[in-house]
């Protein structure tokens, strides 16, 4: 008996190591450890044993029950492994398919960048002000210290607005964000005329130039001005916080120049350079080969517009400076064609 | 400005490269946009980034020749042999000049003709190109003469465009010199900013120059020799109102000789930009240029001859409506009073400050042809030096699109006390140039003297306005070089405006004036870096602005692209947002006065207008747009500036996926998806709007909503009415949304309060109800939830369907419904009787039928 159950094993293993699917492994399992299988027969047919044999039948029994179970788990593992490896194998994908798209919102170019300068401006302290497109000549030029006939206004064509017989004060649309130093400085020195406070304020708004549009020109255009004024304000501390700006904007190795230069609003008067950040300085396309942009213009503010806008020029110095945010995202991409921000072609704004 | 170089040196001594300087002007308010090399040597290498360009004359092969002898070409009657000596040797040069042709056949000329004179090797600009191509000059052939080198023309040198003859040379020219060493120049190309009009001239920019270098100024020194007859008594003057001429001079030269003028003037003049015309009018070009008062040359005898035998009369006035003056350019003028005029007893000289008239011309007597009724050689000349009123001259000069260079000088303000300098020196380069002979002294009426404004500036000042210590010493030393007298006492300067400038104000203004001097002399690199001391200012942040910004980032993350659009418009684009059929009433504007463009002639009162624009542009480059502007539009209001409410204006069009290369859905854009970005919207402002059936003659009658917050309505929305649709060539179907955002603004909450989200499992159930068509879902909704209260968390409508099953004129509205209880959990039990309450209410209220009961 005991060497008719060493038989069953051998014989059992053999057929076990010639199955390959999971089919004949079932096939397998009923005839080998089910019910009817030959080593439950042995089961079956032990009350005909001695009681001498019945236990270590019994015992052997166990042990060839036991192994033929645990060689058929192990099969079962390798096939279902095999199996596996064989469906994965079918189910590669070609991942340079194209993915489904999603609908990607975004900002356009000018709003991502003025919301870049406004932030860092933020951060040293000045606070939006913002305010109309359509304006007065008084509160465009005159405020400004750019009297009627100047030819400071040259600098600076206008679009004017058909409203009727207004002398010297004809409305027109904004040329520069600057109207909005003078409603800001009326405003807060409303609030207490003796002792109006100090102000620290950036102006981002559309302007408007009487220019035909071209690559290199257009009738509207962002700008974004700052203005600090305080009983402490410096030329110095207009050349520090422009130079902090610069870092923050251009990189933190950015070196700045100071050029003088004029507008009616602000004396001294100065136009800030940023080192070429393309070429570092050495001469490329972008900076013409000198070496330098011209980011923003910047000065003390002038004695009477302090004046017009309530602030007394004997206890107030302040600094004004202004910028191009459009000239600048060209320069960051190597922009050459200004009409692409108004263009709204999908195929420039899908790039930002 | 073009400043010639060697021009400048006339009056400072240059000991720095070409490009230090002008980086020295650059920083301190002079822009140097351009060098251009003419003759001299360029720079190895662009140090600055300046735009150089120009060309270099080789010492070597380009010298001061003369010619000795000018023969005829054995072959050719065009083409001269020029019998030439450069100084080492002689050669025969072959030319086709013009201006050598008179000469032909002389013989051994009695005085010989100096040239610019190029051997073989030299580089020159080709002479008969257009435009400026360099060439290298090479041996050659010409109608069987051997020719290797050139005598050169203007263009040839670079110095001008022309190329109508050689240059010949003033008959001092040394022979055998290096051309460039006699006339090579190099010429500044500056931007003059309108605060420095007093430097348009080459004097301006030399004081400039020896302030920047610590160079002494060599002001002009001459000696004017005054002959016959004084001025006196024979010219006088009435100036009828000050405020248009407040300084009127004159002198006079007699028996001038009309010729051209020396060459190194010419060139000068060339090279600043002027047109060499004869030596009278070059003088009166010359000292404008030279420093900055502009001439006016009058024919003395023909003023004489208007005059009859008394003395003559000079009158300023203002033009009469429609007084007419004939130019020098041949030109009718019709004037208005905004002119001013120099007048005779007989009527109108000439438009003062802007152009002369005819009539007193000088007339070139020596190319009057021979029918000329004028007999005489010479003439005699008044000089008129003047100062004007810079707004009657700008208006003026742009009135008549007259933008002559002492228009340009005179229209930015030119100082009266420059009349005499002009006069004495313009008067010497006329003597030097013509053997006049000047007349002594001047009339000269001066009703309205300058002032010179006295400024007191303090180191305090200084220090207040620039953060930096500059004791008052060095404040006087730097400003008097730039002719400034000052007077230090103890830490305050006196400081007394020289006579020449007129940007300098009084008190305050005359301070930061003052100011604005010492900071570009002193060097504005030199002032250091410095944080602002001063305390920050109260923070009130800018609530409107960040609605603004968060309404774009919503838009944003719920898949739209911003854009941004001209904000200029026309009536006729807006009015592409009704139905051709249905045009709207015409509406009030904001309108340009001067527009760049037809197209651009009106504020737009639409922004939709605009961005619908923007999809038609982009309908065939993209296969789902879907964009968003938030910007201003402008309504006009009677005498106030006009109302620049901000909006938001949605459109959406084309495929609602993208196609790709396994998705077979093509379902183009609707309705329901910009509503469902409007939900959005709302749901991240927490707005509770509700959305009513609207009418709107932009959008399609029966898919149109009205956003309404409370009483208010914040914008439309819909399909676009297929009449406006049409009117736009589009790809597909636009959906499309207009907001008044500062309505929706004023609606808005600063806070908004968490509800619990529940800790108790809820009870999910579907119920399905059959309504007549004509009941809105939302009104459905609106019950149930009402109904359901606060146990009821939410409702979601997941399929509305119809069939004749259900009944003709009726629809099944299926709803997922989620009951909650934040006390506990809830027994189906009390489910099931919300359930029943809303199943009744529905019925009662809409008739509503459970569909499993119909
Ligand atoms: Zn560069």
């Amino acid at each position: 008996m005991l060497e008719k159950l060493d038989e069953i094993e051998k014989k059992a293993l053999e057929l076990l190591a010639m199955v390959e699917d999971e089919a004949s492994l079932e096939a397998w399992r009923i005839a080998n450890i089910g019910r009817s299988s030959a080593v439950m027969n042995v089961f079956s047919q032990m009350g005909g044993l001695s009681k001498e044999e019945r236990p270590l039948v019994g015992q052997k029994a166990n042990q060839v029950k036991t192994a033929l179970e645990k060689a058929f788990a192990e099969r079962v593992e390798t096939i279902k492994t095999a199996a596996l490896a064989k469906s994965l194998a079918n189910e590669k994908l070609d991942i340079t398919l194209p993915g489904r798209p999603v609908r990607r919102g975004g900002l356009h170019p000018a709003t991502i960048v003025l919301r870049r300068m406004l932030g860092i401006l933020a951060e040293m302290g000045f606070q939006v002000y913002t305010s109309r497109d359509v304006e007065t000549d008084e509160m465009n030029f005159q405020a400004l210290n750019f009297p009627p006939h100047h030819p400071a206004r040259e600098m600076q064509d206008s679009l004017y607005i058909d409203a009727g017989e207004r002398g010297d004060n004809p409305v027109l649309l904004r040329t520069h964000t600057s109207p909005g130093q003078i409603r800001a400085m009326r405003e807060f020195s409303a609030e207490n005329p003796e002792n109006p406070p100090s102000i620290r304020i950036a102006l981002p708004g559309m302007c408007y130039r009487y220019e035909q549009i071209t690559a290199r020109s257009e009738v509207q255009f962002y700008q974004i001005e700052g203005l600090a004024v305080g009983e402490n304000i410096t030329y110095g501390d207009l050349k520090g916080t422009l130079a902090d700006f610069a870092r923050r904007m251009f990189g933190l190795n950015a070196k700045v120049r100071f050029r003088a230069s004029y507008f009616p609003f602000t004396e001294p008067s100065a136009e800030m350079d940023v080192e070429c950040f393309v070429c570092g300085g050495k001469g490329c396309p972008v900076c013409k080969n000198s070496g330098w942009l011209e980011i923003l213009g910047s000065g003390m503010v002038h004695p009477v517009v302090l004046q017009n806008g309530g602030y007394d020029p004997r206890r107030f110095t302040g600094f004004a400076f202004g910028m191009g945010p459009q000239r600048q995202t060209m320069l960051l991409h190597r922009m050459n064609d200004i009409r692409y921000f108004w263009g709204n072609d999908v195929r420039f704004l899908n790039q930002f | 400005m073009r400043v010639p170089v060697s021009w400048l040196q006339d009056f400072v001594d240059i000991k720095l490269p070409i490009e230090e300087m002008a980086r020295l002007l650059t920083v301190s308010g002079l822009e140097v946009d351009e060098i251009h090399y003419v003759g001299w040597e360029m720079p190895k290498e662009n140090k600055y980034g300046f735009k150089i360009n120009g060309l270099s004359w080789d010492k070597e092969k380009i010298v001061v020749a003369e010619i000795r002898e000018v023969g005829a070409h054995p072959n050719a009657d065009r083409l001269t042999l020029c019998d030439l000596y450069d100084g080492k040797q002689q050669h025969t040069v072959l030319t086709g000049a013009p201006n050598l042709y008179p000469f032909k056949g002389q013989g051994k000329l009695a005085k010989p003709l100096k040239v610019a004179y190029a051997k073989e090797g030299s580089t020159l600009y080709d002479g008969h190109a257009d435009g400026l191509v360099l060439a290298t000059l090479k041996r050659t052939k010409i109608r069987g003469i051997e020719s290797y080198s050139m005598v050169c023309s203007e263009k040839e040198l670079g110095i001008s465009l022309e190329h109508e003859g050689v240059i010949i040379l003033d008959d001092d020219a040394p022979v055998g010199m290096a051309l460039a060493d006699y006339i090579g120049d190099v010429v500044l190309e500056i931007n003059i900013l309108p605060n420095n009009a007093r430097n348009a001239n080459i004097l301006g920019i030399a004081r400039e120059v020896a302030a920047l270098t610590g160079q002494p100024l060599k002001k002009p020194v001459y000696e004017l020799k005054e002959s016959g007859e004084p001025i006196k008594g024979k010219v006088s003057i009435e100036i009828r109102d000050p405020q248009l001429n407040p300084r009127f001079t004159v002198g006079l030269i007699r028996d001038v000789e009309i010729k051209e003028s020396p060459y190194w003037a010419q060139r000068r003049l060339r090279l600043a930009g002027m047109r060499p015309i004869s030596n009278i009018v070059d003088a009166t070009n010359y000292t404008m240029i030279e420093i900055g008062e502009p001439l006016h040359a009058f024919d003395f005898d023909i003023l004489q001859q208007r005059a009859g035998c008394k003395p003559i009369k000079i009158i300023t006035r203002a033009a009469g409506q429609g007084e007419k003056l004939v130019t020098l350019d041949n030109n009718e003028r019709t004037l208005s009073p905004t002119n001013v005029l120099v007048c005779d007893e007989k009527g109108a000289l000439s438009m003062a400050g802007v152009m002369g008239g005819l009539e007193s011309e000088i007339h070139d007597n020596t190319k009057a042809g021979p029918e000329s009724s004028r007999t005489q050689s010479t003439t005699n000349i008044l000089l008129e030096g003047a100062a004007w009123n810079f707004i009657n001259i700008r208006r003026t000069a742009n009135s008549h699109n007259l933008h002559s260079e002492a228009a340009y000088r005179f229209s930015r303000g030119v100082h009266p006390g420059l009349t005499v300098e002009g006069i004495r020196r313009c008067l010497y380069w006329m003597q030097a140039w013509s053997g006049g002979k000047v007349a002594p002294g001047l009339v000269d009426e001066y009703p309205l003297p300058a002032i010179d404004p006295l400024v007191e500036i303090t180191e305090q000042d200084i220090k207040r306005s620039l953060g930096i210590n500059i004791p008052a010493n060095e404040v006087a030393e730097l400003l008097e070089r730039l002719e400034f007298k000052c007077t230090v006492r103890g830490k305050t300067i006196l400081v007394q405006t020289p006579p020449f400038r007129t940007d300098i104000g009084e008190g305050l203004v005359g301070v930061a004036d003052i100011m604005e001097e010492v900071s570009r002399l002193y060097g504005l690199d030199r002032i250091p870096e410095t944080r602002m001391a001063d305390p920050l200012p109260p923070q009130s942040g800018n609530l409107s602005l960040e609605r603004e910004e968060r309404v774009r980032d919503i838009l944003v993350e719920l898949g739209l692209q911003e854009v941004i659009t001209y904000r200029m418009s026309s009536p006729e684009n807006e009015s592409r947002l009704l139905p051709k059929s249905a045009p709207g009433p015409e509406l009030d504007y904001v309108r340009l006065a001067n527009p760049i463009a037809p197209e651009k002639r009106v504020m737009r009162r639409s922004l939709l207008a605009s961005v619908l624009n923007v999809i038609e542009h982009n309908a065939r480059l993209a296969e789902t747009l879907a964009m968003f502007e938030v910007g201003p539009v402008f309504l006009p209001q009677a005498a106030d500036l006009p109302l620049e409410p901000r909006h938001l204006a949605i459109a959406l069009s084309g495929r609602c996926y993208g196609q790709t290369w396994d998705t077979k859905l093509t379902q183009k854009l609707d309705f329901f998806d910009l509503k469902g970005v409007i939900e959005g919207l709302m749901a991240a402002l927490h707005l509770a709007v509700s959305y009513e059936p609207a009418d709107h003659p932009t959008f399609h009658p029966g898919k149109c909503a009205a956003v309404v917050l409370g009483n208010k309505t914040l914008g439309y929305f819909g399909e676009l009415h297929p009449q406006v649709q049409a009117n736009y060539d589009f790809n597909a179907p636009v959906i499309a949304a207009d907001f008044d955002l500062e309505i929706m603004f004023a609606g808005m909450k600063d806070a908004f309060d968490v509800k619990p989200v529940g800790e108790f499992p809820p009870v999910l159930e579907d119920i399905a109800v059959i309504v007549d068509e004509s009941v809105p879902a939302e009104r459905v909704e609106a019950l149930i939830r009402q109904t359901g209260g606060k146990l009821l968390a939410s409702v979601k409508l997941f399929d509305v369907f119809r069939s004749e099953q259900i009944g003709v004129g009726k629809k099944s509205l299926a709803y997922a419904l989620v009951y909650q209880s934040l006390e506990g959990t809830l027994t189906d039990k009390e489910a099931t009787q919300i359930r029943g309450r809303i199943i009744q209410r529905l019925d009662r209220e809409i008739g509503a039928k459970l569909r499993s009961q119909a």
